[in-house]
């Protein structure tokens, strides 16, 4: 497969599921203001939407205040901001574009649709008419993209891939979203009664709700959610999850530069396999995620530098 | 000016051909035909059938507007077509290899030799090359349009980068999809097999030695207007698309650069102009274009279809000249007409020309896609003078036609069916002696009242193209 067509299939699959992922952290963020707060507290939490994305300084350019409809605007619909979840759906459907030779007539369908559909909504149509439906649309769109990727497209290296790409764009929202929400939720990590509502929002985020009442049946507490999002290898949003199938699939596309990338990614696996909640806890949860996000960005260094980029032209 | 209209003979009876299809049409719901039409404005949407317009705002994609009233061409009125396609471009491509070789047409004195060698689609380069099969012209895309009495004039031979065989094959997608009643009642003969055809082509053409050689598709790019079709014809053949920068010269051979490094590359359609295609010989600017592919065709370790330099032989100067080749190197009398045509640098013609702008059509002998042309019977009086002008500042810039009165067929346009005109352009594919095309070709329509340029580009649809098998 031709080094352009690949990277044009890994970052179509990272933008679809950039949008999704931002859907799902705005989403919860707007829930978790419905729930009664001070105003000064429900805006932290929007300021931690602009933090987590490190989009301080674009934002403030544009906006005087940080409040819910100024960052939803700014990570919805703004044109400028490159992050929002418009520009993402407009970024997969180029990538798709210049590869829609290679995707099924289905796929393109689908991400070209999306896109359109996109283009058409107003920020003020989005807001007025339920901002919690724009956000469940993103995530079905998301969902018929990977649909037809599983359902049509043969698997071969366009699909691994676009399937690294999806996974580790995943492993890296969901460790930034826990991050986040960890510490919003237990700032001075005290074992104080816990927000059943705040922590039920945070889990359907990653629509593992559900998944947590099956695993633990029991009581919500931050360390089963921390043990499920990071540790648990059927949950598929988990950390663990998700590199699981970066491994399996890096391993599909070995060539003959990718031995430390695959090296790196088999470490990271696992740790995350042998690791227990209760270690990372105590070392501290927050500097694990940011050490486990820098390790993913130079995943995703190694697999462009590997396979994306040229190769040297020595035969 | 008195019109064919391919539906409707002179008496106002339905032509035996469009029977079939006229029934059909009587019988059908209005309301029915409504709703299949925006169905089908909304599936090239969805489907992203768009070309980019030049001059517009970058990146705009426009849709080709598709009308379902089929041009449809008795079988016999095709064959006759075709046996003088296949004359016409067996023709051209001898004519190619005579002037990259020998130039025996010149030593005769058929056609004058300042007319090639100062032609600026004359390639020196490619003199005495060697192509496989001695084909230059592998895809040839030829607009024939039907004249007043019924007759075909050939209007131009495309052989530089002919475009638009997505639209014909997507076009009969679409029939099929909205009424595919209508093929189980006509027997309309099938063309979805063109990109079999195509991949045979360029298979057959690989260099000597390879036996089972590497096709790839090259584009300009994602914003070039034929984009999309670029796209297509590689996912229909099952083939790389590649650009310029995804390939590299090492020795002479050409590489793909892939994931698991670099892949020889053997054949390659390429749909990018000569001018870009290697900036170490041609445009040095070019960014489109591959460093060092020119050598590496030269030794002949990768052929592109078409050949470089095939521009010589479609230019409107050299038009004129192509009954002659037919006569050269045939010794046949040409079977498709070719336009009277006057030639700006001759001062008679010229003369001629300047005396009776209102009736004529004259083009730049090097434009294309309906830019840069005057149509005189439809011009204002401003643009006639704008004509008059350049003709007399740059005489050999330019040929003149008469204004062919083009045919029309039945076509939807807001107030209803109404006549719009229309052209064919056949897709003539030539390997060695074999040459073959797929029943019919692209159907162009001008959809303003009274227009004759059909191109895309200014604001053409397409029709579905039916070869009816008896």
């Amino acid at each position: 497969m031709l080094s352009r067509t690949a990277d044009h299939l890994f970052w179509m699959s990272r933008y679809i599921e950039r949008a999704e992922s931002l859907a799902r952290l705005l989403d919860v963020t707007w829930q978790m203001s419905l729930v009664p707060q001070s105003l000064e507290a429900a805006n932290q939490n929007w300021n931690a939407v602009i933090v987590l994305n490190s989009l301080e300084e674009s934002f403030a350019a544009k906006y005087s205040a940080v409040n819910a409809e100024n960052v939803l605007r700014f990570m919805v619909s703004d044109t400028d901001n490159d992050a929002s979840i418009h520009s993402c759906l407009r970024m997969a459907r180029e990538n798709a574009h210049a590869v829609r030779g290679t995707v099924t007539s289905e796929m393109w369908v689908t991400i070209n649709s999306t896109w359109l559909e996109a283009r058409s909504m107003g920020f003020e149509q989005i807001y007025n008419s339920g901002i919690g439906e724009f956000f469940e649309w993103v995530k079905m769109r998301s969902s018929l993209s990977r649909g037809t990727t599983l359902g049509t497209l043969l698997q071969d290296e366009a699909f691994h891939f676009i399937r690294l790409g999806t996974l580790l764009e995943r492993a890296d929202n969901t460790a930034r979203i826990l991050d986040v929400k960890y510490h919003v939720l237990r700032p001075h990590g005290d074992e104080g009664a816990t927000d059943f509502y705040q922590w039920g929002a945070l889990l359907r985020s990653v629509s593992a709700f559900e998944v947590y009442r099956k695993a633990y049946r029991d009581v919500i507490t931050p360390e089963r959610v921390a043990e499920l999002l990071m540790l648990r290898m059927d949950m598929p949003r988990s950390l663990h999850f998700c590199l699981n199938g970066v491994v399996k699939n890096l391993n599909l596309i070995a060539n003959r530069q990718s031995d430390e990338t695959i090296r790196q990614a088999g470490l990271l696996h696992a740790q995350l396999h042998y690791a227990r909640i209760e270690d990372i806890l105590a070392a501290g949860l927050h500097e694990y995620l940011t050490d486990f996000m820098d390790r993913v960005y130079a995943l995703g260094d190694g697999i462009s530098r590997n396979f994306l980029v040229p190769m040297s032209e020595a035969a | 000016m008195n019109f064919y209209n391919e539906m409707i003979d002179a008496n106002g009876g339905v032509r035996a051909h469009y029977r079939g299809y006229d029934d059909w049409l009587k019988t059908t719901p209005p309301e029915r035909i409504a709703r299949k039409r925006a169905e089908a404005d909304l599936a090239f949407h969805r489907v992203g059938i768009t070309f980019a317009v030049y001059g517009e705002e970058s990146g705009k994609e426009r849709l080709i507007p598709f009308d379902i009233i089929p041009r449809i061409i008795p079988s016999a009125e095709w064959e006759a077509m075709q046996a003088g396609l296949r004359q016409r471009v067996k023709a051209l491509n001898l004519f190619l290899h005579d002037i990259y070789h020998d130039q025996e047409i010149l030593k005769a004195g058929k056609i004058p030799s300042e007319q090639i060698l100062n032609n600026a689609q004359y390639r020196p380069v490619m003199q005495g090359v060697d192509v496989p099969g001695g084909v230059y012209a592998h895809i040839a895309g030829v607009d024939i349009v039907r004249a007043g009495a019924g007759e075909f004039y050939v209007l131009e031979d495309n052989l530089r980068v002919p475009s638009g065989v997505s639209y014909m094959l997507e076009d009969r997608k679409m029939m099929m999809r909205l009424f595919p009643e209508l093929f189980a009642r006509n027997k309309v003969a099938p063309v979805q097999h063109y990109p079999d055809m195509l991949l045979e082509k360029l298979r057959a053409v690989a260099p000597t030695g390879v036996s089972n050689p590497t096709v790839v598709v090259l584009t300009p790019g994602a914003y070039n207007s034929a984009y999309f079709e670029h796209t297509f014809l590689a996912q229909q053949m099952g083939v790389e698309l590649v650009e310029g920068r995804d390939l590299f010269v090492k020795d002479e051979v050409v590489y793909m650069r892939t994931t698991q490094g670099p892949q020889r590359v053997d054949v390659i359609y390429r749909r990018i102009d000569d001018d870009f295609m290697d900036p170490l010989v041609f445009r040095a600017d070019s960014a489109l274009g591959v460093p060092g592919i020119l050598k590496a065709y030269q030794a002949g370790n990768v052929t592109l279809a078409n050949a470089i330099g095939t521009g010589v032989a479609d230019d409107k100067s050299i038009y004129p000249y192509v009954p002659d080749m037919i006569r050269f190197y045939l010794g046949e009398e040409p079977k498709l007409n070719n336009v009277p045509t006057f030639m700006c640098r001759k001062p008679d013609d010229l003369k001629y020309v300047l005396a009776h702008l209102s009736e004529l059509v004259v083009k730049e002998v090097h434009g294309a896609g309906g830019y840069g042309m005057l149509v005189g019977p439809a011009a204002s009086k401003d643009e006639i003078e704008r004509f008059r002008q350049l003709l007399i500042a740059k005489p050999d810039g330019y040929i003149a036609q008469p204004t062919l009165a083009l045919s029309n067929c039945p076509t939807f346009v807001e107030e209803g069916i109404a006549p719009r005109h229309l052209d064919l352009r056949p897709f003539v594919l030539s390997s060695g002696d074999c040459i073959n095309m797929v029943p019919g070709g692209l159907t162009r329509v001008a959809l303003t009242e009274g227009s004759l340029v059909v191109n895309s580009s200014q604001g053409g649809g397409t029709k579905d193209t039916w070869i009816l098998e008896d």
